[in-house]
């Protein structure tokens, strides 16, 4: 048989292969390494810095003579809040840009987000809810946001322009709704008002970081048990069926998945500007577009968050919560992806 | 050597949504054969296609596949079985060519196990089949269209598949990849017994390497048969609405097709249909 010629002598598929996974790993370890980084740093300083065996000792529970309350009760509880819901925006976004195959159609953009979070608002002022029950009807509101949008786009498959844009709409409404709620709400101060405009980790208690948590394990483990259909989805419907992928079970599962994570950070957080959009881009370049893209980007929104809220209490002028630094970072990214989008023909 | 598996039609009505674009197709893919499918634009050959592949739900009847039918089978273990290239795959950003060929391996895998050295040789023979071995490590969107079929005939490959259904195959080739694939996928079919379901643009290709043609149109199959037999000018004209005079392929000594178009063609036009 004649061999189609190619000048260059097989290279074993193995070694081709090593290749990519070696940088995916190299990815990985280096977003592992800021994040530790990050959290160290936050458990450290802030008004003042203590030296690295105070904090040891005050998180092994020993008497590190006041240090104590200041890295248990203040720092500790903002870590983890960040943390968490830095790692479920980071993978409900990036689980939703895989699926749709647009970076745009990531769940702060079209209005999940915003629907997770009004929902929330609307619990706490109107329903006076608390705690899980919050979460469940934010969980509850994400999804039905989500059928709304999937059905006024019949979105079947791929995202176009049209799920985008009906999404920015649908997004508009709702944050309008928690406004007109937070003006309702003459008890809730500025600060509380911010966390659900723009989302803050201000004040975080232990207590409301353990359902992210849970949200975490359960859609977090249907997403990761479902990745390797959705890596397949991205070769087209009719490719990933062919390789024997269901492929609206598939979707269903990732729907399901990326707004329980993303509604269950809302609901704790408030709607942390565009770190969901942004994650995904961004692990996307330092792992190379391969099978790691969604651990990669669960660690980086919860670099974004730490790093972000960091910033915004220490780094700025100003004190601001971590939804204003990310908010800054991810509009001009979102202006740039809208404008290349533009320069490809417009189909986004 | 494969498994020779029995593909079938029962009444087949294949369609989307309310529309019905194929009714009532009765059909056997030839066992260890190679099968060619040929019909004008939008006469349904991919809709024929992706039902037999399971993929559309057929509208009415059933595709039978070793007699089961395929949609009652779980979609795993049809696609070890049968392997489909589609007629338009999207290659994602940043993959590349091992990676997407490796995606060919899925069906063999269960959730919780591991690439092996199976799989890496299913690879290496793939990307050696379709000589893309040198490009293994470029990213899919740096490669000209030519190639990126090749990639995806690849994948398709590494699926080890004892069906194999292509949508197309030879499209962006040049002529010589063109011969070069439909020889390799007589390779397939003669050292490994894979049985072979293909739609080709290219009637006097199909001819020279199917050993089974059907045609489609009007809804449904217009005639099937060796390409001898189904390769007639009149098969041709109601087919396509194209005229044209049927020769033998000097190389092949199969019938070929050449078409008669309202320039260039000589005296035979008059001839055929004499002007107003
Ligand atoms: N996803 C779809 N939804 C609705 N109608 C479709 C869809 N895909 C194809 N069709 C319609 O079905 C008919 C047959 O299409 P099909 O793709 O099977 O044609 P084809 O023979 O493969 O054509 P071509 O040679 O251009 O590839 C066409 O009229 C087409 O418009
Ligand atoms: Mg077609």
């Amino acid at each position: 048989m004649t061999l189609i010629i190619d000048t260059q002598a097989a290279a074993p598929a193995a070694h081709a292969r090593n290749r990519g996974t070696r940088r995916a790993v190299m990815a990985l370890s280096m977003l592992g390494l800021c994040l530790v980084g990050l959290i160290a740093l936050t458990l450290s300083c802030g008004q003042g810095c203590l030296p690295p065996a105070h904090v040891l000792t005050a998180l092994t529970g020993a008497d590190a003579g006041g240090a104590d309350f200041v890295v248990n009760d203040l720092r500790l509880p903002r870590v983890l809040m960040s943390l968490v819901v830095g790692l479920c925006f980071g993978l409900g976004g990036a689980a939703f840009q895989v699926m749709l195959r647009n970076p745009l159609a990531s769940p702060d953009i079209i209005g999940i987000s915003a629907g997770a979070g009004a929902a929330a608002v609307f619990a706490i002022v109107v329903l006076s809810l608390e705690g899980w029950a919050v979460s469940a009807v934010a969980v509850g509101a994400g999804l039905g946001i989500a059928t709304l949008i999937w059905g006024l786009s019949s979105g079947r498959g791929a995202a176009g322009a049209r799920l985008i844009l009906v999404g920015i709409g649908v997004s508009a409404m709702l944050n309008s709704v928690t406004s007109y709620l937070l003006l309702d709400a003459p008890a809730w101060d500025r600060a509380e008002a911010m966390r659900w405009l723009t989302g803050s980790v201000n004040g975080a208690q232990l207590v409301q970081v353990w359902p992210v948590v849970a949200a975490l394990v359960v859609f977090g483990g249907l997403l990761a048990l479902s990745a390797r259909d959705l890596d397949l989805l991205r070769l087209g419907d009719d490719a990933a069926r062919a390789l024997g992928v269901r492929s609206d079970a598939t979707r269903f599962r990732v729907t399901l998945a990326a707004v329980g994570l993303v509604a269950f950070a809302t609901s704790a957080a408030g709607p942390v500007a565009f770190v969901a959009f942004l994650s995904g881009p961004i692990a996307a370049r330092l792992t190379g577009g391969g099978r790691c893209i969604l651990p990669a980007a669960g660690m980086t929104g919860a670099v974004l968050v730490l790093a972000g809220d960091y910033a915004g209490q220490f780094l700025l002028p100003a004190r601001l919560p971590v939804g204003v630094v990310t908010g800054a970072i991810g509009a001009p990214f979102l202006l740039l992806l809208i404008l290349r989008a533009n320069r490809n023909g417009g189909t986004l | 050597m494969t498994m020779a598996r029995q593909l079938r039609t029962q009444d087949l009505s294949a369609g989307y949504d309310a529309r019905v674009i194929l009714k009532d197709i009765s059909l056997e893919v030839p066992a260890g054969r190679i099968t060619a499918i040929v019909g004008g634009n939008a006469s349904g050959k991919s809709t024929l296609l992706r039902t037999l592949a399971r993929i559309l739900k057929p509208k009415g009847g059933s595709v039978l596949l070793d007699g089961n039918v395929i949609h009652d089978m779980p979609s795993n273990a049809v696609a070890r079985i049968m392997g489909l290239l589609p007629q338009s795959p999207i290659a994602p950003e940043g993959i590349t060519v091992v990676d997407l060929v490796g995606r060919g391996r899925h069906p063999h895998h269960g959730l919780f196990s591991r690439w092996n050295a199976a799989d890496d040789r299913a690879v290496t023979d793939a990307l050696t089949a379709t000589g893309i071995a040198g490009l293994a490590e470029r990213d899919l969107d740096t490669l000209s269209g030519g190639q990126r079929q090749r990639a995806w005939i690849a994948m398709t490959l590494a699926q080890q598949t004892d069906l194999l259904l292509l949508d197309e195959p030879t499209t962006f080739l040049d002529v010589a990849h063109q011969i070069d694939v439909l020889d390799l996928l007589v390779d397939m079919n003669l050292s490994r017994g894979t049985t072979v379901v293909m739609v080709l643009h290219d009637l006097n290709l199909a001819v020279r390497y199917a050993d089974h043609l059907i045609a489609v149109a009007q809804g449904g199959i217009h005639c099937q048969g060796t390409p001898a037999d189904v390769l007639t000018e009149a098969t041709v004209k109601t087919v396509f609405g194209l005229d044209c005079r049927i020769a033998i392929d000097p190389v092949s000594g199969t019938p070929t097709m050449v078409p008669i178009g309202r320039h260039k063609s000589g005296s035979v036009r008059q001839e055929t249909q004499p002007s107003k």
